[in-house]
């Protein structure tokens, strides 16, 4: 009796804990429908914020908690609405999410770089540390009683704030209706505004409160705040008493596990299964179970303006692409060092498993935070089949973790959007905290990926690794294209745009997301099984799967050429951090940064690229020249007149500052064409005449300048080349914008668009 | 006499990205006056209910209320300023109490209490359901909490668009009725209708819009069905 008690005290003010940090994600969910990842992080920051004014600086308590709680806190609050959260409304539920990862991965580098871990500083002290009062025979710390009064004080003010104030019922109007809340003279973006305010509040005080228990750490601060979102689903994102209720139960359920788990009779393991992860997993558990039981979401029918659009790949730029992409590693691989090559092929893996995206995310718009599981799952069962690594076994993994993808897509096909996304969080979860640590897995903490054995070739030394990577990625890209192509892509683009259309048509919703989940499970557990070393169940776990998604997104997730770029990018990433100790600190909110552009930019970078190309594209005389000059410039290294590093800024500087722009300079005039010309023959004979692995003694110089030459050079060519009038071509868009809508006009765009009159 | 018009448009072109909706719409409101803006679907006019309120930003031409220029001011500021907008469907917030969406009405400078005052004593069946979800209310009296908002607040100038949508004639002919009754108090009107006839009854003038232009204005009473079904209709 004694005991349950104690448990229970302790089981409420955990559940205090997450009540506060859901009840934040509810209000800033239900205002601005942006499910906020990074809400635990927030709560990190602010701890160290509280730690950084309270214990190092020495400042008293209720100094350092207003500081953080009501000065700090609201305005890192407000400047992430302001200047993040703003320019997302319209873009897709993909990449809001995305956004949100972006500034996960941004805070938690940015704690990471004010912060470093330090074993020497000072204690995160409890509130009234050492002081405690007796409950029931029981020693209760007055931090567990302060914790447990703070959600108390939580959920009267918020009820007072969303019900009695008009800034409150303006919060929830926007939720409504926000054209109607500017119609009746609301402001909505200042409502926002406060909302991300009072939730960061939210955030930090649940991280100070946290950090008492936990200490000072990064991820069990940010990881904690997942457990909070099964209290948000349990009160279906938008019902604060239900959230609290569903805190409370979360808290308690962990306390009692806790003490049923010390008893004699508790089993350690299950049919040689140990259970010794599941405390860590229970709430995710529960999180998926709240997932699945919550009423089904109606299917919306109505307008949907995405600010997205995607063409359809061509065969010829697929097969090009993938030859090319071929033929250049096959080039370059040669000139790396051993160790660049590993990283490179690093980016390759990480290439493939966000391609695996490209047909669910991009293609059917079905969201999944758990990529690297299916990863993770592909190199245990390559690792486990008999035939030590040839292509049946590989075939076989794939195919085995394609049927576990559809498996665990079938109880979340009632799922879309943000749930479905929090349902393959708990998944990811689950698997790495009960599958990846028992010994029939990753007996000994690593497992060893056998090297893919093709017949009549030996693959064995990291380039030909490197090269077989950039095989496999071309031929997935090529299976990718071919779904987009088929029938199935049509129905997978179909399900993203209106699956209330596709249903009337009467396409089996169920059998497209099925697909979709199998697809890309496949493709990940391709990826996974190609690895050819020694794997972790780390590299696999849930926080490694954000940025992947993230890159995807930032890359553009619907293309297989933005999944490379993803890819190469997070790989790019950690190699820019291992060269340039100078920029390291950069590099760890890098992703963050480029992430939370995507407001502004939601297609991806691969697509902005695109367009600079498309020009380019459109003239075959013009790609031969840009191709013609690449193997120039690979002919001048090859014949070693060149050095490496010259090589490699010239290349650079040819295929992104010259070729986009030899458009332009065609159709300039001739003195422009004569300047615009010579500017750029400058910018290639300093980048290809000078020996740059000499003239400069680090990598990291060495990539800055490249950055700068593509910048002086491409930009400076561009303003000259393109003040000339571009060639004008008549696009049925254009019209009615610069000259107004004929008769006939007017007919075409109401038979387009299904006006009868 | 010539006074300012209270509301004015001057050669106004607005659309959607690419698409161009209004080609050069010129209109004007006298003080007082119950203008109905008619014209088939497609026509332009719930897009000349977006430039008004601010909602939609013309990309050339101007929007002048009052004699000043107020080109691209927010629908938020134009709401606080007097203009009271009430767009197609139901202008309620569904999740909100009758109460609540009262409050939501007090952006424009009126207490929450004069403003309970006058709906419930203008429509006693609010009063009754003011603890209730607005959602939860049928279609009439949903538009009746809607146009409260426009009787309570005592704007300069009401917009009104399609507000007989999916309504029973009834009841549309009861909600008109007190559209005339804010009329009768100087409030300028701009009523939008797609059917002509539930509005020429009460509207001073008449502006006939279609692709985008205005085809033809003037005196609601001088607009015969056989222009009506012209327009709509085509030559």
């Amino acid at each position: 009796m004694q005991q349950l008690l104690t448990f229970t005290i302790i089981g409420l003010s955990t559940g205090a804990i997450y009540a506060v940090v859901a009840s934040g994600l509810v209000v800033t969910y239900t205002t601005s429908g942006i499910f906020n990842l990074a809400h635990g992080a927030t709560g990190m920051l602010s701890a160290f914020t509280y730690w950084q004014i309270r214990f190092d600086w020495d400042l008293p308590a209720p100094v350092a908690l207003f500081i953080t709680l009501f000065v700090l806190c609201p305005l890192f609050g407000i400047a992430t609405e302001r200047f993040v959260m703003r320019g997302l409304q319209g873009t897709t539920e993909v990449v809001r999410l995305s956004v949100t990862v972006a500034l996960f991965a941004f805070m938690i580098g940015l704690a990471n770089w004010i912060w470093p871990n330090d074993a020497s500083r000072e204690a995160f002290l409890k509130f009234f540390e050492g002081n405690s009062i007796s409950v029931g025979g029981f020693n209760v710390s007055w931090h567990r009683l302060i914790t447990f009064g703070c959600a108390v004080v939580v959920a009267i003010i918020l009820r007072i704030v969303l019900y009695k104030t008009r800034m409150g019922v303006a919060m929830r109007a926007v939720v409504d209706d926000r054209n109607l809340t500017e119609l009746n003279g609301g402001r909505p973006d200042r409502v926002s505004m406060f909302a991300w305010g009072i939730s960061a509040s939210l955030a930090g005080l649940a991280g100070i409160l946290l950090a008492g228990d936990q200490q000072l750490n990064i991820e069990p601060l940010v990881l904690l705040v997942i457990n909070a979102y099964a209290a948000a689903i349990i009160g279906r994102l938008k019902s604060l008493p239900l959230t609290f209720l569903g805190a409370g139960l979360l808290g308690l359920l962990d306390a009692y596990y806790l003490m049923v788990s010390d008893e004699d009779w508790f089993p350690q393991s299950v049919f040689g299964f140990s259970l010794s992860g599941v405390r860590a997993a229970l709430p995710t558990m529960v999180l998926f179970i709240a997932l699945l039981v919550r009423p089904q979401s109606r299917l919306r029918v109505g307008t949907t303006k995405l600010r997205e659009a995607n063409d359809v790949p061509e065969w010829r730029t697929a097969i090009l692409g993938a030859i090319s992409l071929v033929a250049v590693i096959v080039g370059i691989s040669g000139m790396l060092t051993r160790s660049n090559t590993l990283l490179l092929l690093n980016g390759f893996t990480f290439a493939m498993v966000t391609l695996s995206l490209v047909p669910l995310t991009g293609y059917a718009g079905q969201m999944s935070l758990a990529p690297l599981t299916f990863a993770g799952l592909g190199a245990i069962a390559m690792s486990k089949l008999p035939g030590n690594g040839n292509l049946i076994s590989l075939a076989a993994a794939i195919a085995i973790v394609a049927i576990v993808g559809a498996i665990v897509a079938l109880p979340a096909l009632r799922l879309s959007g943000i749930y479905l996304a929090l349902a393959t969080a708990a998944f990811a979860v689950m698997v790495s905290k009960i599958v990846f640590n028992q010994r029939q897995t990753f007996q000994t903490g690593n497992i060893t990926v056998p090297v893919l054995r093709v017949p009549f070739i030996t693959i064995d030394s990291p380039r030909a690794r490197l090269i077989l990577a950039s095989v496999c990625f071309s031929l997935l890209g090529l299976i990718v294209v071919a779904v987009r192509r088929s029938r199935l892509g049509r129905r997978l683009v179909a399900l993203k745009d209106s699956p209330v259309a596709a249903a009337t048509l009467g396409m089996s919703l169920t059998r497209t997301k099925l697909a979709a989940f199998a697809i890309s499970a496949g493709i990940a557990a391709c990826a996974g099984a190609l690895a050819g070393d020694k794997v972790s169940p780390q590299q696999y776990d849930f926080t490694q799967s954000l940025p992947i998604v993230l890159l995807a997104v930032v890359g553009g997730v619907s293309s297989v050429a933005g999944a490379l770029f993803g890819g190469l990018l997070l790989g790019g990433n950690s190699v820019l951090a291992t060269i340039v100790p100078t920029v390291k600190n950069l590099t760890k909110i890098g992703p963050g940064t480029v992430g939370i552009t995507l407001g502004r930019n939601p297609q991806g970078a691969a697509a902005q690229i695109g367009d600079a190309f498309r020009p380019l594209t459109e003239q075959p005389r013009l790609i031969a020249i840009a191709a013609a000059g690449s193997i120039g410039v690979w002919a001048l290294d090859a014949t070693e007149i060149i050095s490496h590093w010259s090589f490699f800024v010239a290349s650079v500087v040819w295929i992104l500052a010259v070729s986009p722009n030899l458009a332009a300079l065609m159709s300039a005039g001739s003195r422009r064409r004569l300047v615009a010309g010579v500017w750029l023959a400058i910018g290639m004979a300093i980048a290809a005449g000078i020996d740059w692995s000499t003239a400069l003694d680090a990598t990291g110089k060495r990539i800055i300048l490249t950055i700068g030459l593509v910048a002086l050079f491409g930009v400076g060519a561009q303003r000259v080349a393109e003040n000339a009038p571009r060639v004008h071509v008549a696009s049925p868009d254009l019209a009615g914008l610069d000259a107004n809508f004929s008769r006939e006009d007017i007919e075409l765009a109401e038979q387009k668009i299904g006006v009868v009159l | 006499m010539s006074v300012s018009p209270i509301l004015e448009l001057r050669n106004v072109r607005a659309g959607y990205g690419s698409i161009n909706v209004l080609h050069g719409v010129n209109l004007s409101i006298a003080r007082g006056e119950v203008v109905a803006l008619l014209g088939p679907n497609g026509a332009g006019k719930s897009t000349t209910i977006k430039v008004i309120s601010g909602l939609l930003r013309p990309s050339a031409g101007h929007l002048i209320v009052a004699g000043r220029d107020v080109t691209g001011a927010s629908a938020s500021a134009l709401a606080r300023a007097g203009l009271c907008t009430i767009p197609e469907g139901r202008g309620v917030f569904p999740n909100l109490t009758v109460r609540e969406n009262l409050l939501m009405a007090t952006f424009s400078g009126q207490k929450l209490g004069d403003i309970e005052d006058k709906t419930y004593a203008r429509f006693p069946r609010l009063g009754e359901r003011r603890t209730q979800l607005a959602g939860t209310m049928s279609g009439g009296e949903q538009q009746m909490l809607s146009l409260a908002r426009a009787l309570a607040t005592d704007p300069v100038i009401l917009l009104l668009d399609e507000l007989s949508m999916g309504l029973a004639p009834l009841i549309v002919a009861e909600l008109y009725a007190q559209v005339a009754t804010i009329a009768t108090e100087g409030v300028s009107v701009l009523v939008v209708e797609q059917f002509a006839r539930t509005v020429l009854g009460v509207a001073d003038t008449a502006v006939l819009l279609a692709h985008g232009t205005v085809r033809m204005s003037g005196k609601a009473s001088e607009i015969s069905d056989d222009v009506l079904a012209g327009a709509y209709l085509g030559p």
